[in-house]
């Protein structure tokens, strides 16, 4: 294969390069290598961007080949031959799960994820597993135990977080779709920062079987993609129920890639005012504001709403998910799987496990949520922040019961920060202020790419009412359409 | 509601988390700088409001626990730090629990 026939097949979308595969124009193999060379050429590894960990070579090459046999018998599949990126808290029997932890360091599943065997199904071929804040704790990806990852864009400034590695794999252009999980936001915010697109899904639409836990009621794997319509593809091959998680819903899943042709005109699309405070950039704000005027110009309404108690969303998320994180967290012990370290007796083998095992701000936040959780202090934070999560989620469906169809919103209140900008835990936390509402409220959400503040990618955000993807995807495919190419990473 | 440095031991004893006397103070101060901030939901009026406690349309619903056990791709020997006999191995339970730490 010649560097011309590498970036050729680059340039392809994700469907592109499966209908070249089908035809016998490209061979999965070229494809998963060209996706492996390019990584190795722009230092995608520990000592360069950082924003891979694992790769093997010899299963892709396995799994490329069995897409080769299918496609002989008809049976190509819908993803066939395209290589994916997956977090590296996403269980696969063919590449380690660490979580970005010392605890799970060369840890190897014994089976794969629901969402990494859909993705076999349909002939997609797993590459690489990406770099992530530890246990998907944080907004930056400095929180790996395997050090930062760094922006492809901007490799002086972080690639958001936590799912990092995988929204730098698809800006860097290793591949069209990658994998990340979302807890308050860890997929929308790196893409804003990479300049691609990002889907978190409605809570239930796609299984968590294989999902390494963090915070239970507020998990969901979702998807990114170099366009939108790569992410559509992404998400219709994951999405649906699993009988292996009882929290995976049986709505049908519609085709998103259909959504391209939608009209916008009649749809309603609130602004919704608290996410565009007073203090907000200038140049976000007018970015997000421009795209709501061509959304105006397809055919949309555009409508002023409130979701009132917006502003309480951090203090709830960072109650709700260290609360369930210190219960998840709990399992790594020692006993089964992972990193040992002897004590004296269990107990001290425990504490010495865990304590070497997990990295500061895991520790941080397991015991934050031991404390929200421990007796007298319960009511007044931990179930306190549960009710207030019910007048979030009631502020959403108020709103979409009033005729509205999708909010537009910016991702994020800043463009990718340098690494090591932010050292206080708090400050850290309101990179999420505009995502972490969704994960709560359960309702599914999207960023892509809308333009640039001084060179870096911004992101706009929609929010949708629960199961409502498609017409997320409706008005992503339209403004991007309009927005060009020059938006994207 | 101010954290104390016991506060911290005795959360750090319930999550099985060895901590250095160091880091135990620092943690004081992080964990009250983050609490601070969280006492804003005190002011908010959630009389007649039920804790979320499930956010899909279905709560939290359980699967059947029935079927037959997934098939592991490896043994629990390779991944398991101690096994024997198809048991896991732990240190002596005789040494488990110190009385004063569990009261």
């Amino acid at each position: 294969m010649t560097p011309n026939d590498r970036a050729a097949i680059g340039a392809l979308s994700a469907a592109e390069l499966r209908d070249r595969v089908a035809a016998g124009d490209v061979s999965p193999r070229s494809a998963a290598e060209a996706s492996l060379d390019r990584a190795s050429e722009i230092g995608a590894w520990r000592d360069g961007l950082n924003i891979l960990l694992y790769e093997n070579r010899d299963d892709a090459r396995r799994q490329a080949e069995d897409v080769a046999r299918r496609r002989e018998r008809g049976d190509a599949g819908s993803l066939a031959g395209v290589p994916v990126i997956l977090k590296d808290n996403i269980a696969t029997t063919s590449l380690p799960t660490s979580c970005g932890s010392r605890i799970l360091e060369g840890y190897v599943s014994p089976y794969d994820a629901t969402v990494a065997q859909r993705l076999r199904a349909a002939g997609a071929v797993i590459v690489a597993k990406s770099n992530m804040d530890e246990f998907a704790m944080g907004s930056s990806t400095e929180n790996s135990a395997f050090g930062p990852a760094k922006n492809p864009l901007a490799p002086a400034r972080v690639p958001g977080g936590s799912s990092g590695g995988s929204a730098a794999s698809v800006a860097a252009g290793l591949v069209r779709i990658a994998l990340g999980s979302e807890t308050g936001g860890s997929v929308r915010q790196p893409a804003a920062f990479c300049g691609v697109v990002g889907v978190k899904p409605t809570y239930g639409r796609v299984s968590r079987y294989g999902l390494v836990a963090f915070a239970s009621s507020l998990d969901q794997v979702g998807v990114f993609g170099r366009s939108v319509d790569d992410a559509a593809l992404g998400l219709h091959t994951i999405a649906g129920l699993d009988p292996l998680d009882s929290t995976s819903a049986a709505e049908p899943v519609p085709m998103y890639r259909d959504a391209a042709r939608g009209s916008l005109t009649g749809v309603v699309i609130g602004r919704p005012k608290e996410y565009f405070p007073d203090d907000l950039d200038p140049r976000i704000r007018d970015k997000c504001d421009a795209s709501l005027a061509v959304l105006e110009s397809l055919g949309a309404e555009v409508r002023e709403v409130t979701l009132p108690h917006t502003h309480l969303a951090i203090e709830v998320y960072y109650i709700v998910a260290p609360a369930e994180a210190s219960s998840n967290l709990a399992r790594f012990d020692g006993v089964r799987y992972g990193l040992r370290l002897e004590g004296d007796g269990l107990r001290g083998m425990y504490e010495a496990t865990r304590s070497s095992g997990f990295g500061p701000e895991v520790t941080r936040r397991i015991l934050l949520g031991t404390y929200v959780l421990s007796a007298g202090y319960y009511d007044a934070y931990y179930r306190k922040a549960q009710q207030v999560r019910a007048l979030i989620a009631r502020d959403f469906a108020d709103v979409f019961k009033s005729g509205v169809h999708l909010l537009f919103t910016p991702t994020t209140p800043t463009p990718a920060f340098e690494l090591g900008a932010k050292s206080d835990p708090y400050e850290m936390y309101l990179s999420d202020i505009f995502t972490c509402t969704a994960n709560l409220a359960g309702v599914p959400a999207m960023s892509l790419p809308i333009g640039r503040v001084d060179g870096l990618p911004v992101g706009g955000q929609f929010i949708a009412n629960h199961f409502d993807e498609r017409q997320m995807f409706a008005a992503a495919y339209a403004l991007e359409r309009q927005l060009g190419a020059g938006a994207h990473a | 509601m101010a954290v104390t440095l016991d506060d911290v031991r005795h959360i750090a004893a319930l999550a099985r988390l060895g901590l250095s006397d160091d880091r135990a103070r620092s943690l004081v101060a992080e964990l009250n700088t983050i609490l601070q901030h969280m006492d804003v939901l005190s002011k908010v009026d959630t009389s007649g409001i039920e804790a979320v406690e499930g956010i899909g349309a279905a709560g939290l619903p359980l699967r059947p626990d029935e079927g037959p056990p997934i098939p592991l791709a490896r043994e629990r020997e390779t991944f398991a730090p101690s096994m024997r006999d198809g048991f896991f191995l732990v240190p002596r339970l005789s040494t488990h629990e110190d009385p004063e730490a569990a009261s």
